[in-house]
């Protein structure tokens, strides 16, 4: 049986938590099990019972709420023993990040993270030694294929974006729902967080841009950011950048395209000396024409781009807002 | 306060890769190397912090010989002493078998504080920090953006997605992964780097390696999802036909 930990907050399932269910129903449709944690788990149950699973199972326990990587790996470690999965599927968040490697490393079980992608081997079909996992290697510049070595359950993160919510299947009728009770020891929680805040109200909504022209260190210097805004105003595009630029104070936070800011999927996304990073990709790729710019032609960027020019950008930049004028 | 440092040798931002026979594991020959991005702003993060409270700094890594380069680099940069575990297996070890040979050779030092990157730029596991979090026995917590140490409690900023942020607090001792853009680096200075010459680097053997929870089966140059059109010609010609195609053919510009 294939247990998906689906991810929520105050009621509202995020989209990768669909996602990952999608996962699990290449790896193998015919036993799904959906966990969904913590405080007001019951009201997202009735939402994912309508995908093709068999069961649907909330776990409440004030252990859970709020969210701490300790509370979340016993009463998960719990969950599990009683259960007796054979996988363990999460979507690769960066609250997963926190807890899934600590309680694979305490039922010393394997990890496979921020998967891209399930390879059956043709031959036998299912079974776990003939399913590799594919995951970014090398800041995407290779790719590699996994198997999890070891018993199971065998742990494995989704990349975000690696599937798609609408491929995920409905099942004709409703899964059955129900409450799993777990032990926890409350003295087993060490982390004590407080309420989460934004850190300034974001000012620019680059989500409802319908242009965007992105900076990466491909600019080397803030004084080169000049070039990129003439671009953007040349094109009517908001400006953005990749996480180095704003950690570098060149552009602000706001602007961060990626993981840790914002997702966009504007209609034209121009990346400027961008190589790609996955934490980029996953706040762009849905963007409807990717444009890449950069010198290096095996940056991963392009493996995502429409168009591509490999090139310098400090020329091709001040060629494009002259053919812009025309 | 005693603070470690785990900090990893990664092939540089520049680095073409090239495979070797096996097709499972990069040609290391060909590879140089650098200190992981993230780590090296866990190991500022650690050198302020004992600028503030006193104490020292231990870096710690577990690679084959050539990770010494970059431990006499943080030596340089201001770390009083080393832990090597040396293994030429760590080179391509998935991050429970590298969790498990830090974890082994930093148990006795009793260490109050372990900051290290969030990921690799290599394999990219986003694992061995909490892995060794759990290993060590201490509460940890992930993707840091400030550290404030008060008392024997930690105060830390941790960053969620899409621009949110938490503050978290726990007992000491305890294990952090840091985020990149904590803080500004520093750079080694003359006098570092010849200080750096007399440190100590305490080599540890990685004891019965614990099996490895993975294996890569096939490493490859990605598939392109996507069918690139690559335009070329100069600058100016290059340009010119990517504004034409972006106006007629993709219609995103007027």
């Amino acid at each position: 049986m294939i247990l998906v930990i689906a991810e929520q907050k105050d009621g509202r399932l995020n989209r990768a938590s669909w996602e990952t269910i999608a996962g699990a129903q290449q790896l193998d449709p015919s036993a799904i099990t959906v966990l969904v944690p913590g405080a007001s788990a019951a009201s997202v149950a009735a939402e994912l019972a309508a995908a093709n699973v068999s069961e649907v199972v909330t776990v409440e326990h004030a252990a859970l709420n709020p969210y701490t990587p300790d509370g979340y790996t016993a009463a998960l470690q719990d969950a599990i023993a009683q259960l007796g999965p054979t996988h363990v599927l999460l979507p690769h968040t960066y609250q997963t990040r926190d807890f899934a490697p600590k309680l694979a490393a305490r039922l010393d079980r394997a990890i496979v993270t921020d998967v891209t992608a399930i390879k059956k081997s043709p031959s036998t079909g299912s079974g776990q030694a003939d399913v590799a996992f594919v995951r970014p290697m090398f800041q995407g510049k290779l790719t590699a294929d996994v198997v999890p070595q070891g018993p199971p359950p065998h742990f494995v993160t989704f990349q975000i974006g690696a599937y798609r919510v609408d491929q995920v299947a409905k099942g004709s009728s409703s899964a059955p729902v129900r409450a799993l009770t777990v032990n926890v020891d409350a003295s087993q929680v060490r982390q004590n967080p407080e309420a989460p805040f934004q850190q300034a109200k974001a000012a620019v909504d680059l989500s409802q841009a319908e242009r965007i022209v992105s900076v990466g260190r491909g600019i080397k210097e803030q004084a080169n950011i000049k070039i990129a805004e003439d671009l953007a105003r040349a094109l009517g595009a908001e400006l953005a950048a990749s996480r180095p630029i704003c950690d570098s104070g060149w552009l602000p936070m706001e602007r961060q395209v990626g993981s840790s800011g914002q997702t966009v999927a504007p209609k034209l996304y121009l990346a400027l000396g961008i190589s790609g990073a996955i934490q980029h990709l996953v706040g762009m790729k849905g963007s409807n024409t990717i444009v890449a710019i950069n010198k290096d032609p095996d940056a991963p960027i392009f493996e995502i781009a429409d168009y591509g020019i490999v090139g310098d950008l400090f020329e091709i930049v001040p060629a494009m807002i002259e053919a812009l004028k025309q | 306060m005693k603070i470690a440092v785990c900090i990893k040798q990664v092939p540089t931002r520049e680095w073409q890769p090239r495979l070797d026979d096996s097709k499972t594991w990069i040609r290391e020959a060909d590879a140089s190397f650098e200190m992981n991005e993230p780590d090296a702003y866990a190991l500022e993060e650690a050198l302020r912090l004992k600028e503030k409270h006193g104490g020292e700094v231990v870096v710690c890594s577990a690679g084959p010989a050539r990770v010494a380069q970059v431990i006499r680099e943080a030596l340089a940069r201001g770390a009083d002493r080393a832990i090597h575990v040396e293994d030429d297996g760590l080179a391509s070890a998935d991050a429970f078998v590298t969790a498990s040979a830090l974890a082994a050779a930093m148990q006795d030092e009793k260490f109050d504080l372990v900051l290290t990157g969030l990921q690799s730029d290599d394999q990219g596991f986003a694992q061995v920090g909490v892995v060794l979090a759990e290993k060590l026995g201490t509460p940890h917590s992930t993707i840091i953006m400030e550290v404030h140490v008060e008392g024997s409690n930690l105060r830390v900023k941790r960053e969620l997605e899409g621009g949110w942020f938490q503050w978290i607090a726990m007992p000491l001792p305890a294990v952090l992964t840091i985020q990149s853009g904590i803080n500004q680096l520093r750079y080694a200075t003359l006098k570092g780097i010849m200080a750096a010459k007399k440190k100590e680097i305490r080599k540890a053997a990685a004891l019965a390696a614990s099996a490895p929870k993975q294996k890569i089966v096939s490493l490859y140059v990605p598939e392109k999802g996507k069918k690139t059109q690559i335009i070329s010609g100069s600058p100016a010609e290059a340009a010119k036909a990517l504004v034409q195609k972006l106006r007629d053919e993709a219609r995103v510009i007027q």
